[in-house]
């Protein structure tokens, strides 16, 4: 069933796809980037209740979505790691975390700015914000494991390990607004219903969370390229390459 | 006959599946404590099967709607007294300090303090809540009738001749 997949499990040629794909990749993502917060934070008509302030939702939002997309990412490439002993699949893990920590750290910091003017205070211990701070302790879990061991193979395998456990914290954490009482509201934006965010206000915030995911891929492209040499230093093939040129 | 993947796909799963069966069971037991706030028929009626009711002294944090036509202002302080109310009992919240700019009759709040009497509560610190709803001024106007007025703007026209309708 997955026999075409089995060629991308060689270091080589994943070094060359990530090769090919990293200029269009980051290319689209500056511009969806500045396409979507120059319209979000400037054009946009200001809400009703909150005026201006609301505009950091186009950072807000796309981060918080991010930080729970690279997560996911993460763990999938983290499970497969396990199961499988795939080794880019393992870097692949290395290469995420960073990402997605800053994703979860842009998402707190912009959340509490926005929190201060609007609720009245910069934090409060409800269920959505505690889940949230637990997945950015997640990620420098996963970091600092990575490299607590002197073997690397084996902090690889306990930071995979902590990856995959970990994904039980992003239910609670989409779901926490609903399953308890809490001073975050709920989501403006599901798959099924019909959005509670006016259009002139939706089409940048999707463009903006497009442009998140599209910049997390064109990171993930630079640091597996990264790791990948690193790992794979001693290698013909790396050793033609350097000295190719 | 089970190879060595085989068995690592299982351990890695049962893993997971522990490991979610424990959060789950105590997210199910802890669920009462992770409720940021008390509504006021929780407050009123008792919480959960047990009907537990908080006791007067204990500090507790209240959320609800603010009652319209309920907030009552002191002139010469900074004192404000606010009923709340969800679906059923009215709560009164007595509260000195300065409130958050979204305070507003109708709006939800959350408010942390003492409570007083079986439906007073003497806060401490009082929040705003807003929901996940965000629209243009003009769409607010035409679907909800809700006209927001800056404070600045609000003495302008209160000073004009009608009273303005941004509802503070």
């Amino acid at each position: 069933m997955f026999k075409w997949l089995h060629p991308y499990a060689k270091p080589e040629t994943v070094y060359h796809l990530c090769g090919r794909l990293y200029p269009w990749l980051m290319a689209l993502a500056v511009l969806l980037l500045l396409l979507g917060n120059i319209w979000g934070l400037a054009f946009t008509p200001p809400d009703y209740q909150q005026g201006d302030s609301y505009r950091i939702i186009h950072i807000h939002v796309p981060s918080a979505i991010m930080s729970m997309g690279t997560y996911s990412a993460m763990a999938i490439a983290a499970f497969t790691a396990l199961v499988w002993q795939v080794k880019v699949a393992q870097w692949s893990v290395l290469a995420l975390a960073p990402v997605g920590a800053v994703y979860t750290a842009i998402a707190l910091i912009t959340g509490m700015a926005w929190g201060k003017p609007m609720w009245g205070t910069w934090w409060v211990w409800d269920a959505r914000l505690t889940s949230e701070l637990i997945l950015l302790f997640l990620y420098l879990g996963v970091i600092a494991l990575s490299g607590a061991f002197s073997d690397r193979q084996t902090g690889a395998k306990a930071a995979s390990l902590l990856a995959v456990i970990g994904v039980i914290n992003l239910p609670v954490i989409h779901f926490s607004v609903e399953w308890w009482n809490t001073l975050h509201q709920g989501a403006s934006i599901t798959k099924f219903a019909k959005p509670s965010i006016d259009p002139s206000m939706l089409w940048p915030l999707l463009i903006s969370i497009l442009a998140f995911k599209i910049l997390m891929l064109a990171l993930l492209c630079l640091r597996l390229r990264n790791a990948i040499l690193q790992n794979e230093q001693h290698r013909p093939w790396v050793k033609a390459l350097a000295g190719g040129h | 006959m089970q190879s060595r993947r085989q068995k690592r796909l299982f351990a890695v799963l049962l893993v997971i599946g522990l490991l979610t069966g424990a959060v789950a069971a105590m997210l199910y037991a802890l669920q009462q404590n992770i409720d940021l706030f008390y509504t006021p028929s929780q407050l009123v009626e008792g919480l959960g099967k047990d009907k537990i009711k908080p006791q007067p002294g204990q500090r507790l944090r209240i959320g609800g709607m603010v009652v319209p036509g309920s907030v009552q202002r002191d002139p010469d302080s900074l004192k404000v007294s606010f009923d709340l109310v969800d679906t059923g009992p009215v709560v009164t919240v007595t509260f000195e300090g300065i409130l958050p700019d979204l305070f507003r009759e109708g709006q939800g709040i959350v408010a942390q303090g003492t409570l007083v009497d079986q439906t007073t509560i003497a806060a401490t610190e009082v929040l705003a809540k807003h929901d996940e709803e965000y629209m243009p001024p003009e769409v607010a106007e035409a679907l909800k009738g809700i006209r927001h007025v800056p404070p600045s703007q609000l003495q302008q026209k209160n000073s004009d001749a009608k009273p303005a309708e941004g509802r503070y």
